[in-house]
């Protein structure tokens, strides 16, 4: 891999890499059982370039800003290759955003252009908000249909120019490279400053433990925009020569055919889809004929028995074979984020000879914090942390328990255009992360809990609860806050986290299965994994700062003293 | 080519085979995250279904943000 601790930006170090890799392959499109493209590094760099150039003949240049939203594919790469090369400053969103939070952080991050696919860019182009956005000047589309109506955008094939090559913009390491939305759509958006130097130092030390060479080949399937895929796939597998596979159908059954195709040697995914392939291994486990389960059984406990102080691939492959082969046999491990993930769901992997990377990030943190190393494989904690990462337990309660802070080159600089959360969130240059966490004695983190008031789903979304306040506004009845039920009544748990609404009923009013039901229709217009789970009657009024706002934590501590099952109606 | 209803009440006869439901209990309307009370993962399953039986492909990207069956028949009417 190339020697990142030399570089001082991250165009600088894909640039480098294009040259020094340049005939391996690294890039694969598959489109269900139809391989739609396939690049070297070196044809990389052409379809990157012409974009480039042209965006640099639109006016585009060194610290502009460039949002792409796209599904996980070829294009997605090559378009944050051009930006970088360009000197700019990329703005990854969330394809699964709707058009309303699209144009929202559009127009935050200050993004001069946007790359997108046309049936996005149709979805976007006839919603409100558009017009708020008036710092966007350029919109190119992909895979726009011959006749199909580009409301302004322009197509990204036509764009492409190769009148001339672009000229590189060289940036230093305390630049700023991308901005990341950790979350905060409808409410306050949190939009993480990312520098070069905190992705160079996240690579190097992820790297360390979790290696790409020239022939790995990564399976992306966690949306790129998110910080981890970003990491390991992109920056990190290019970095060394590696190889990314891009699916642009994600159906269980071409997942699973993709594995065995490309033979794939890492992949990402969330708790989620661990939990369900897990699922769905056991089924086919349990079918087995008593005797054929009995010689498995045994199998998989002798494979555990020879990787217990470290993973042994090679022997854990002949043990259990055609468990590996359903995987394409060459996979080495499993990394998995965005969300906490039960102990027996890695034990289960584990123990079939399959490690589980299992950690702990934040985005603001430059994605992982700690790490397994799996010397020896420990389904109980998320790891230790990475070189570089100063990681200290704040205010331990007696149990030892308080709250996690980390201090490293790979912290964000700050939220953009919050001063005010930035300086409480980065104290004294520790990043606080509002989780709550423990140190054993081998030095593993424990997550136990948060303190902060969020949650995060199991498919790795963070929910802050003032996010989906909007949809409640003006229902028949006083005043309404949003709440994590774990922010109200502690919990030490890092699952099943839900979300309530408090609500303040007018005087004589009674919570009626009208409001209810008034209430279930108003969270049925938020995405599934935003939705309250119930409601809580409080029954005073809420106290409220000079200016009118919601205390939220006065309200939080007058609400915990309440008994939390009695209390949460479910919806 | 089947209508928009025809196309709607074999959508909605599928889901309930899928997934095990008593014939006559979904309708147009109803949000299957929140009815099925299923996942993003098992939408999937469901589209592949949808799919072989119309004998169409239907893109993830087509299908992105929907969570009605109304909607979702609408999608693979426009592809018959």
């Amino acid at each position: 891999m190339l020697d990142l601790t030399k570089y001082s930006s991250i165009g600088v170090a894909l640039k480098h890499a294009l040259e020094r890799f340049a005939s391996e392959t690294c890039l694969i499109e598959s489109d269900r059982e139809r391989e739609k493209d396939r690049l070297t590094y070196a044809e990389f760099g052409k379809r990157a370039l012409p974009l480039a150039r042209a965006m640099q003949d639109a006016g585009f240049s060194a610290t502009d800003r460039a949002s792409i939203i796209m599904t996980n594919q070829s294009k997605w790469l090559i378009s944050a290759y051009a930006i970088f090369y360009a000197g700019g400053v990329l703005v990854p969103l969330d394809y699964k955003l709707t058009p309303a939070e699209h144009w929202q952080l559009l127009q935050h991050s200050g993004a001069k252009v946007l790359i997108t696919e046309y049936p996005i860019w149709r979805q976007l182009a006839t919603s409100t908000g558009r017009g708020g956005a008036t710092n966007l000047q350029t919109v190119l589309v992909t895979e726009a249909p011959p006749n199909a109506e580009l409301s302004g955008a322009r197509r990204w094939e036509e764009f492409c120019s190769e009148s001339a090559a672009p000229k590189f913009a060289p940036r230093e390491r305390k630049d700023l490279a991308c901005i990341v939305y950790s979350s905060g759509t409808g409410g306050r958006p949190k939009g993480c400053m990312m520098t070069h130097e905190n992705y160079l130092e996240q690579c190097i030390a992820l790297t360390a433990l979790y290696p790409f060479w020239p022939g790995v080949r990564y399976l992306s399937i966690l949306p790129t925009n998110h910080a981890i895929d970003f990491m390991v796939g992109f920056f990190g597998p290019f970095t060394c020569g590696a190889c990314v596979v891009h699916l642009r159908t994600l159906r269980p059954e071409f997942v699973r055919e993709a594995f065995r195709k490309y033979k794939i040697t890492y992949v990402s995914l969330v708790p989620l889809v661990l939990k369900n392939l897990q699922k769905g291994l056991q089924a086919k486990f349990d079918e087995l004929p008593t005797g054929k389960r009995k010689v498995f059984d045994k199998l998989v406990a002798v494979n555990k028995a020879l990787t217990r102080s470290h993973p042994r691939l090679w022997l854990s492959r002949r043990l259990l074979k055609q468990v590996h082969d359903a995987f394409g046999g060459e996979l080495r491990a499993i990394i998995v984020g965005g969300a906490f993930t039960e102990p027996q769901t890695l034990q289960f992997f584990y123990n079939l000879g399959i490690p589980v990377a299992n950690g702990y990030g934040l985005t603001e943190a430059g994605t992982a914090i700690c790490v397994n190393d799996l010397r020896p494989f420990r389904a109980d904690t998320v790891g230790k942390p990475l070189p570089g990462m100063e990681v200290k337990i704040v205010d331990p309660a007696a149990d030892g328990v308080g709250e996690v802070w980390v201090r490293s080159k790979t912290v964000m600089s700050g939220y953009l255009n919050d001063r005010e959360l930035t300086a409480e969130t980065i104290v004294d240059g520790w990043l606080r992360t509002g989780d709550l966490g423990q140190f054993d004695a081998e030095g593993h983190l424990h997550l136990s809990g948060r303190k902060k008031n969020m949650i995060v789903t199991e498919e790795g979304k963070n929910i802050y609860p003032e996010d989906i306040e909007s949809v409640f506004e003006s229902l028949p009845l006083k005043e309404f806050c949003v709440f994590a039920a774990n922010y109200v009544w502690p919990k030490r748990s890092m699952v099943g986290e839900q979300l309530i609404l408090a609500i303040h009923l007018e005087n004589n009013q009674k919570f009626t299965d009208v409001l209810r039901n008034e209430i279930a229709q108003r969270n049925s217009r938020l995405l599934n994994y935003k939705r309250v789970h119930g409601v809580v009657v409080f029954s005073e009024d809420f106290p409220r700062t000079a200016s009118l706002k919601i205390k939220r934590n006065d309200l939080a501590t007058r609400l915990a003293q309440l008994d939390r099952d009695q209390a949460i109606l479910p919806l | 080519m089947p209508t928009l209803e025809n196309t709607t009440q074999e959508v909605l006869t599928l889901a309930e085979r899928h997934f095990k439901l008593a014939p006559g209990s979904l309708s147009p309307k109803d949000d299957f995250f929140k009815k099925l009370g299923i996942d993003s993962l098992q939408t999937l399953e469901l589209l592949s279904r949808l799919e072989n039986h119309f004998n169409i492909e239907l893109p993830d990207y087509e299908v992105q943000g929907v969570s009605d069956f109304k909607t979702l028949a609408e999608r693979i009417q426009s592809r018959l």
